[in-house]
């Protein structure tokens, strides 16, 4: 039956008897006629599923999936190990709502506990939320949370990511937050005469767009001197190896989750986490999971500190947020659960090593060199000549090579590529600056 | 049960890299952390244990009847999960050269012009991540016309009392006033009120049609109508699109912009909480102001920026363009039929039953019951009957809401349910009554058979503990 109708017809029709009715036209006529559409809407006719898994499987196969992804620039291509997929497509974390009905939800809640337990541990800080819609939205809301009656004002590096730079703008739009621009020198932020007692906060990102290090305590104490709050957008997956965003003076830590066993999928959909403070607790959105006791005085969990929260409060709750990512939370939980601390260490200094392997391989190729000079994690800009006949070459042989950036290409390497796979791209580059 | 850190026993794990074959790199000493993060330590097998306990505390649409109002908690099927699993989707970088996503981008394409045509707007962005990050985009949407106008005076977002919470949450995350219009004792929006409330500060009124309580506001054009000669923009919040799809379109009633829920109307789990979609359409004047990305995708010609990263829940999208072509251009009015014959076929019966139903007649896909007479002659609020339902396998309508009804209970069964499903439903609620004029003791205590009891949520707001711990040393 087409739209999943367990009914059959002939049930439907005894439905209809038991109301009285004549039929579906009887339950509209509160729709006033001249709205009502008096033919089916122009959309194909309905398919069995054959036919539709036919047509979606066509389009799979129109995209190239490359073997090799040596880009970055905000997802990343790390190795998911086999268990993360099969766990979080339970059908019972799949299919539930948000968890309201806490007695027959604690699996969904303690999971998101425990993911907040595991962000706090990441980034060095005292509360997480259960997720926001990715990374760019949680650096948005993360600057909504700063905004004092006295400090308006957001200063944002230009060695974050673009899509998280516009991000913050459009919401400001809509808070009405100026927004100004901390210049980019040597690929990293330079706070210099930027910050005044009109500013709220300043985001930087760590590592930045251009895979460089940032040198977090001291912005940090640049931004405390002057009132104002640091938030720092960061990458999971290096937090093996990084000193934690709330060690460096961080007073929130946001970022885009998708290392964390989430596939690339094309952009999405992927997870947005945040983490503050104490003092910054009850200015984080969306869902928050705590502990408490039930009625027994057994240990259980709960959606709370609600009163921040757009159901209770309406206009004046915290943010919007309703969904979230859950499910992608979950799924870096388990992820995350199944590294444990050693492999997460390792993801980290093999993305690191690998990334510092095939930027001293490429820039023994004549005419290829490192744009900035500070160090980096696992993403690097290298100028060179013809990048674009040199992502042409890679991509003939199904390597997607670095992002293109100003004339040069930011170039990413995690510890899913091999040593035969980075050599072989840099042969490649070399053959085509060879010509 | 265990936390899964209270599973976890120093030196576990699961060697699941290999060794480093390039030469090692250590992080300079400066950047480096210097406390391990206390993550879980423990083997593969306890730990799929430790998730299948975790699965079997949860209650997903696959366990039971979710006649949660609002929310549209219908089947999920699993043609959906299976094409966004195709490595073809699932292994694209967002930042892959155009021509070699040719089938994602027809996939966006696609779905976009489905969406157009069961809305009746021009133009849909796929952009937000869920209901309401499409509601903020929109009222940007709005907000950018009426700036584009030299019109910056328009300050206002009218919002019915009635409304989702999320309607002035929205509203005011985009910098607007919300002024509330009250419903009449019929449950619609105050016509008058409307008009006198409507003025050269209008900037726009958000609505959901069917309301909040399962009515279809008939007056919807006259509504419309006022707020745009008031020089205003009409918001339709689509979380309830799923009555009337097929049948008629936001798009012919007045409306200017709106949202839609993906993992409502268009059969896309809910995961817990997530992830989402809410695309958001609108009419041609509106489109110049549609988002993009600084990266990768165009927005309009006067685009408000973007509210995330990349391109759309993109693996979302394939879910609902698969549900969108199974059911075709009679399934999709035959799913909206079936919606509203279910929710009339249940009211009926809890009327039958004994119960009160806030406002009387056909509803459309949902309704609410009001259970005020109950908790003054019982004691038994509409928390006591939710809960009760637990013990029967059943999870409870939305409660509490919406605001103007008092003991409210909200059902939505979706079209998704069977007949018996119904009648069981019926007749565990009629139980619930009956026990609640004769032993409502029992009713307060419940539910018995969950694995919590009711938790204390006073505690857990007074004195927070949102992580796990640690023991000491």
């Amino acid at each position: 039956m087409a739209g999943y109708l367990p009914a059959a017809a002939a049930e439907r029709a005894a439905q209809y008897a038991a109301l009285g009715l004549s039929g579906p036209e009887a339950l509209y006529r509160d729709v006033p006629e001249s709205v009502r559409l008096t033919a089916p809407l122009n959309l194909p006719p309905p398919q069995s599923e054959l036919e539709v898994r036919r047509t979606l499987e066509a389009l799979a196969e129109q995209n190239l999936r490359f073997r090799t992804i040596l880009r970055g620039a905000g997802a990343y291509d790390h190795y998911i190990p086999a268990a993360v997929s099969r766990i979080a497509s339970k059908e019972e974390f799949v299919t539930a709502y948000t968890p309201y009905q806490a007695e027959i939800s604690q699996g969904v809640l303690q999971s998101i506990f425990e993911f907040q337990t595991m962000i706090c541990e990441l980034t060095g800080l005292d509360a997480a939320n259960a997720s926001v819609y990715d990374g760019a939205s949680a650096a948005a809301e993360a600057v909504a949370m700063c905004r004092e009656r006295k400090r308006t004002r957001a200063v944002v590096s230009s060695a974050a990511h673009p899509d998280v730079i516009s991000t913050i703008r459009t919401y400001s739009f809509g808070a009405g937050t100026e927004v100004a621009a901390a210049p980019a020198e040597n690929g990293v932020t330079n706070l210099t005469g930027l910050l005044d007692e009109t500013t709220a906060c300043v985001y930087v990102q760590q590592p930045n767009f251009f895979g460089q290090l940032e040198d977090l305590p001291a912005l940090a104490a640049q931004v405390h001197a002057a009132g104002a709050r640091l938030i720092v957008g960061v990458n999971p997956a290096a937090l093996g190896v990084l000193e934690s965003p709330g060690a460096c003076g961080a007073d929130i830590a946001v970022g885009e989750g998708q290392p964390l066993g989430l596939p690339l999928s094309w952009g999405g959909p992927y997870l947005g986490f945040m983490a503050a403070s104490q003092s910054l607790m009850r200015r984080l959105p969306g869902r928050i999971v705590g502990e408490t006791r039930d009625s027994r005085g057994e240990r259980a969990f709960v959606l709370t500190l609600q009163a921040r929260e757009q159901h209770i409060r309406r206009e004046k709750a915290s943010s919007n947020v309703c969904s979230n990512e859950a499910l992608c939370a979950l799924t870096a939980s388990v992820y995350l659960s199944l590294m444990g601390p050693d492999g997460l260490r390792q993801v980290g200094e093999q993305c690191h090593a690998k990334a510092h392997y095939l930027a001293a391989e490429l820039c023994r190729l004549p005419g290829v060199s490192l744009r900035y000079p500070g160090p980096f994690f696992h993403e690097f800009v290298t100028d060179l000549p013809e990048p674009q006949k040199v992502l042409s070459a890679l991509e003939a042989r199904g390597i997607l090579g670095g992002w293109p950036v100003e004339g040069g290409l930011l170039w990413c390497a995690t510890e899913k590529q091999s040593r035969a796979e980075l050599d072989e791209a840099v042969s490649i580059v070399k053959e085509v600056l060879d010509r | 049960m265990k936390l899964i850190f209270e599973r976890s026993r120093p030196g576990r794990g699961n060697d699941l890299l290999p060794s480093l074959d390039v030469p090692a790199a250590p992080l300079p000493e400066k950047y480096r952390r210097k406390t391990v993060p206390r993550l879980p330590e423990l083997g593969e097998s306890d730990l799929s244990r430790h998730y299948q306990a975790l699965a079997r505390r949860a209650f997903g649409v696959c366990d039971g009847f979710y006649p949660l109002g609002s929310c549209t908690m219908k089947y999920n099927p699993k043609l959906g999960e299976g094409a966004a699993a195709l490595p073809g989707f699932t292994g694209l970088h967002p930042l892959q050269p155009a021509h070699t996503v040719q089938g994602a981008q027809a996939v966006l394409n696609w779905t976009e012009r489905l969406l157009c045509e069961i809305t009746g707007m021009d133009a849909v962005t796929l952009q937000p991540a869920a209901g309401a990050h499409g509601e903020f985009l929109g009222l940007l949407l709005i907000k950018a016309y009426h700036h584009s106008r030299g019109d910056t005076g328009r300050t206002v977002i009218l919002v019915p009392d009635s409304a989702h919470g999320t309607n002035p949450a929205s509203a005011a995350m985009a910098g607007f006033t919300v002024k509330n219009i009250p419903s009449t004792p019929e449950g619609l929006v105050d016509l008058e009120a409307l008009r006198a409330a409507c003025g050269p500060d209008t900037a726009g009124l958000m609505l959901t049609n069917p309301n909040t309580v399962g009515l279809f506001e008939k007056d919807i054009l006259a509504l419309t109508a006022l707020v745009h000669a008031a020089g205003g923009l009409v918001y339709y919040d689509g979380a309830n699109l799923n009555a009337i799809m097929g049948v008629a379109r936001p798009g012919d009633m007045g409306f200017d912009v709106c949202h839609l829920n993906l993992h409502k109307t268009f059969a896309t789990p809910h995961g817990g909480g997530g992830p989402g979609s809410g695309p958001v359409g609108c009419k041609a004047f509106l489109a110049p102001f549609l988002p993009g990305s600084a990266l990768c995708r165009n927005g309009g010609e006067h685009s408000i920026g973007q509210v995330r990263a990349f391109h759309a829940n993109f693996l979302v999208v394939v879910k609902a363009l698969a549900y969108l072509l199974r059911l075709g251009n009679t399934g999709v009015a035959e799913a909206a039929h079936t919606a509203v014959l279910n929710a009339n076929y249940l009211k009926r019966k809890l009327e039958k039953a004994g119960y009160t139903a806030a406002f009387p007649g056909l509803c459309m896909h949902e309704f609410v019951l009001t259970l005020e007479e109950l908790k003054k002659e019982t004691g038994v609020s509409a928390l006591d009957v939710a809960k009760s339902m637990l013990d029967a396998g059943i999870h409870p309508p939305t409660m509490y809401f919406p605001l103007i009804v008092h003991e409210a209970l909200m059902f939505e069964p979706t079209e998704t349910e069977s007949p018996e499903t119904l009648d069981e439903a019926a007749a565990v609620l009629a139980e619930i009554l009956r026990r609640a004029k004769e032993e409502p003791e029992a009713l307060h205590a419940a539910p018995a058979s969950t694995p919590v009891g009711r938790p204390d949520e006073t505690a857990a707001a007074r004195r927070p503990v949102v992580r796990y711990a640690f023991p000491e040393g």
